[in-house]
């Protein structure tokens, strides 16, 4: 025994003889994790959220969140002498007179856009594969509150500097709240402390931003990470994989490696960003005045959809009784938001009562298997597209030589048109890929080799495929539709007559399916195949 | 259809299990492992000459050496290599960790089980009854009084602290339909704090107001977030305004409040050819030749029009207060 074994042995002895941690950890650390690419699209928003804990909190040594007015007198020229909030000035100070100051608050900025990529791409992979399917449906919830809360997290965050631009941002959110029925405006007071923009909001959005928010983060990750722990990770399918294991690599020592290994990738990533590319250059836009503006004001891309929804709404108000109902506002500002991520998180629980499958599920879905779902993903992701492309209608308008008023009305009629067009493609090509995969099982791939029979026939040799290829292919189930007796063999009615006809309705177009290829259908095929 | 397979036999195809295991080159032949490891060896050390880097520019680099990139153009080397230090010293930890966990590391694929999350009937049986044993041994069910007051209790202790949150912002009161303007109130520029003559202005030209405030009075940016005007001067003869309007305006100069009647931007876009305002935020247009009418974007109103006036000194001033709320809609405001 070496003298380090002998003294990891002391060490270990001793944790282990006052919490008994050996028991558990000799399970731990070869637990394993199924490995594929997708799988990693969550960890990069693991690490970027750590990525933000670290330089956070570096910025927060320095940044001084108070609006109190104070003359400029740091090292950026162009602004000396000027009056600005002690916050724009301590962002300011971090950026020119702290050495890795500016590096800090761009990696700081680069990961949070990151994070927030990571999260919808996250998502994304998620819903397409069905993951989010029982034992998994609470995961996916504290993932849409997770993205919720990463929207308003960097709204705040980067309101924080007080420059022109993010002043007009926040100015912008104050009338979201001041639009409200009824509370508004006190809601509004409450919140700024008065008049916008008043003297007391940025340390508000201060405490909210580096403590409240991070708190409601970390505990929702420690039970989103506990959870996949806990119910283990799905799989893929294929060979060998089924409902009932989990195959993949143990933990210690290559998972380990790899995402102990990734999260530095990531990291030196962010900073390599942050050293290349200029983000939100706050000594351009000047401090923030009520009064003054820049042009192509943009939010950062996840606030895109508002403000794309903003954008092209029509200028509607209500006048009545002596209120006014801002219906420009509330529509594209509040309501369609929340019936969004109303709809996210509630799709799991209708896919259930769509399908009537109340199951386990522990093997992902191939997207084209399951076209409804694929189709309503697309659909949505459509319409958020062209939200967001309209967000940035003045910076695409100056650049592809447009106009507003163009793009404006392409936006209006494409956000209503385009996603049912979108549901319907999308569906019409899974159903088309399940037909090549049905193809590809019976007759084989297309080799391209053409061969010239003795009487003078062409044909194109198929090459059949490998038994793991065919069962990929061809693993998973096809539901039937519901079928759901309106009366009992007595003639009494259901008494969920028009609902269960309805869920018997949506069931059966939920479903719609090319018929996959048994062993009955090679067999039929018979040596004659070609 | 998958309906039409209802009842009809099905054979699915058999599952051939998980493919042997295939061995990397590195596991059969001792060289190439060598190899392996001698890349990742290059891997950790480009890594520790970034973190090399990282300190030679934070220690020595002048602050202020500027140096040309492609793409980038002038750049500052000090914030440039500090970041590609950091950079390096970061990422290639993590693709030498990488390369060794699929080189070296053992890539046999294992199996774990999967169990059913649902409990034993049994053990579930078992919760319910500890729990109805608990429920009933502390009595909540019969004693009435405890569980009534307590109620009450934890209602109020609950609730009474929501009042502590009372004092967050005074209420709003009249204040989102009053202005600094008053009747007699002098057009100060912003910056600057001047009184403006009609003649400061040329036909074509912008300034942003602000009223003149009383000796000693500090300006506020909540005040500047309703009060900001913009003087506009064109041609009077290209007004379309009816006489009323017509009458606010002097000498082809007309005065609208400056913040934008659907989310409160600055209004602060103005196109001379077309005579348009237009707010950055959201696209809304407004024609100044018809009284700020909105001609295109999310708006729903006008910007409300300032009426002005020359006092004796031949200074504009506000003839009276604005007639209508300033800014974005809000539950109580009370004019179309």
């Amino acid at each position: 025994m070496t003298a380090t074994e002998r003294a990891a042995g002391t060490v270990a002895n001793y944790v282990d003889e006052r919490t008994g941690a050996a028991k558990w950890l000799k399970k731990t650390v070869t637990k394993v994790f199924p490995d594929h690419w997708s799988f990693m699209l969550g960890e990069v928003a693991l690490y970027s959220f750590i990525i933000l804990l670290l330089s956070g909190t570096f910025l927060t040594f320095w940044f001084d969140p108070s609006l109190k007015e104070v003359e400029y007198e740091g090292k950026y020229g162009p602004l000396s002498g000027l009056k600005m909030s002690a916050a724009y000035a301590s962002a300011l100070h971090i950026s020119f007179d702290i050495r890795g100051g500016l590096l800090m608050r761009q990696i700081h900025h680069w990961a949070a856009l990151l994070f927030m990529v990571a999260i919808v791409v996250h998502l994304l992979r998620v819903f397409f594969t069905g993951a989010f399917r029982k034992p998994r449906e609470f995961n996916w919830l504290i993932g849409i509150g997770l993205l919720t809360l990463g929207i308003v997290e960097g709204l705040l965050g980067y309101s924080l500097p007080d420059d022109l631009l993010s002043g007009t941002g926040m100015r912008i959110t104050e009338t979201m709240i001041q639009s409200i029925p009824v509370a508004g405006s006190y809601l509004a007071y409450f919140i700024f402390g008065g008049p916008f923009p008043g003297e007391i909001f940025i340390s508000r959005i201060y405490t909210m931003h580096i403590l409240l928010l991070p708190g409601i983060f970390l505990a929702l990750i420690t039970v989103h990470l506990m959870l996949v722990w806990y119910q283990k990770h799905t799989q893929y399918p294929g060979p060998g994989r089924t409902e009932k294991n989990v195959v993949g690599y143990p933990l210690m020592p290559v998972y380990m490696a790899k995402a102990g290994g990734f999260f530095f990738i990531v990291f030196g990533f962010t900073a390599f960003l942050g050293a290349v590319a200029s983000i939100n250059p706050i000594w351009l836009y000047g401090p923030y005045t009520p009064g003054q503006i820049s042009a192509g004001s943009q939010p950062d891309w996840y606030m895109g959809f508002i403000d794309g929804l903003v954008r092209m709404a029509p200028p509607l108000e209500t006048h009545a009784f002596g209120h006014t109902i801002p219906w420009n506002i509330l529509i594209p500002g509040l309501i369609i938001p929340g019936i969004m991520f109303t709809g996210m998180a509630l799709y799991p629980f209708i896919e259930s009562w769509m399908t009537g499958d109340k199951r386990e599920h522990h093997l992902l879905d191939r997207p084209r298997n399951m076209p409804n779902r694929t189709a309503v993903g697309v659909m949505s992701l459509t319409f958020v597209i062209i939200t967001v492309l309209n967000g940035g209608n003045d910076i695409i308008a100056t650049h592809f030589g447009l106009t507003i008023n163009q793009i404006m009305w392409a936006s209006r009629i494409g956000v209503i048109i385009m996603p049912p067009l979108a549901f319907v493609i999308t569906k019409r090509i899974c159903l088309s890929l399940q037909r090549a995969d049905r193809e590809l099982v019976l007759h084989g791939k297309e080799t391209g080799r053409l061969v010239m029979l003795p009487h003078g026939e062409f044909i194109e040799i198929h090459e059949e495929l490998t038994p793991e290829k065919k069962w990929t292919l061809t693993q998973h189930e096809q539901l039937a539709p519901l079928a759901i007796a309106t009366e009992d063999k007595s003639g009494v009615r259901n008494p969920k007559g028009i609902r269960a006809k309805l869920q018997e309705r949506v069931s059966k177009a939920s479903q719609e399916q090319i018929e996959k290829p048994t062993s009955n259908d090679i067999l039929e095929l018979g040596d004659g195949h070609h | 259809m998958s309906s039409e397979n209802h009842g009809k036999d099905i054979a699915p195809l058999s599952d051939p299990g998980l493919p042997a295991h295939q061995h990397r080159r590195t596991d059969t032949d001792p060289k190439a492992a060598k190899k392996a490891e001698r890349q990742i060896g290059i891997l950790f050390t480009i890594s520790a000459l970034g973190a090399l880097l990282f300190i030679y520019s934070y220690t020595f680099m002048a602050e202020n050496l500027f140096i040309f990139m492609p793409i980038m153009g002038s750049t500052n080397a000090k914030q440039l290599f500090l970041g590609l230090g950091m950079a390096i010293s970061l990422f290639f930890i993590g693709m030498g960790a990488v390369q060794w966990a699929k080189t070296l590391m053992p890539d046999h694929e294992v199996i774990a089980h999967r169990h059913e999350f649902r409990s034993d009937e049994s053990d579930r049986e078992d919760f319910v009854k500890t729990v109805k044993e608990g429920a009933a041994a502390a009595g909540l069910g019969r004693r009435s009084i405890i569980k009534r007051t307590l109620g009450l209790a934890l209602g109020l202790a609950g609730i009474s602290p929501l009042l502590l949150l009372r004092d967050l912002g005074p209420l709003p009161k009249e204040d989102f339909a009053k202005t600094s303007w008053k009747a007699g109130t002098r057009l100060v520029t912003d910056p600057g704090n001047r009184p403006i003559k009609p003649s400061d202005l040329e036909v074509g030209g912008v300034a942003q107001v602000l009223p003149e405030l009383p000796n000693g009075v500090v300006r506020q940016l909540s005040d500047v977030g309703k009060d900001a005007v913009l003087l506009i001067r064109i041609r009077p003869e290209e007004f379309q305004l009816d006489a009323e309007r017509l009458s606010w305006t002097h000498e082809g100069i007309i005065a609208f409040s400056k913040i934008c009647s659907h989310m409160g931007c600055a209004v602060a876009l103005f196109e001379q050819q077309t005579k348009h305002l237009l707010c950055p935020c959201h696209q809304s247009t407004f024609d100044v030749t018809r009284a700020a009418k909105v001609i295109f974007g999310p708006a729903a109103r006008p910007l409300p029009q300032l009426a002005l006036a020359l006092d004796a000194e031949g200074y504009l001033i506000a003839k009276q207060p604005f007639n209508e709320p300033v800014g974005p809609s809000y539950w109580e405001r009370d004019s179309a």
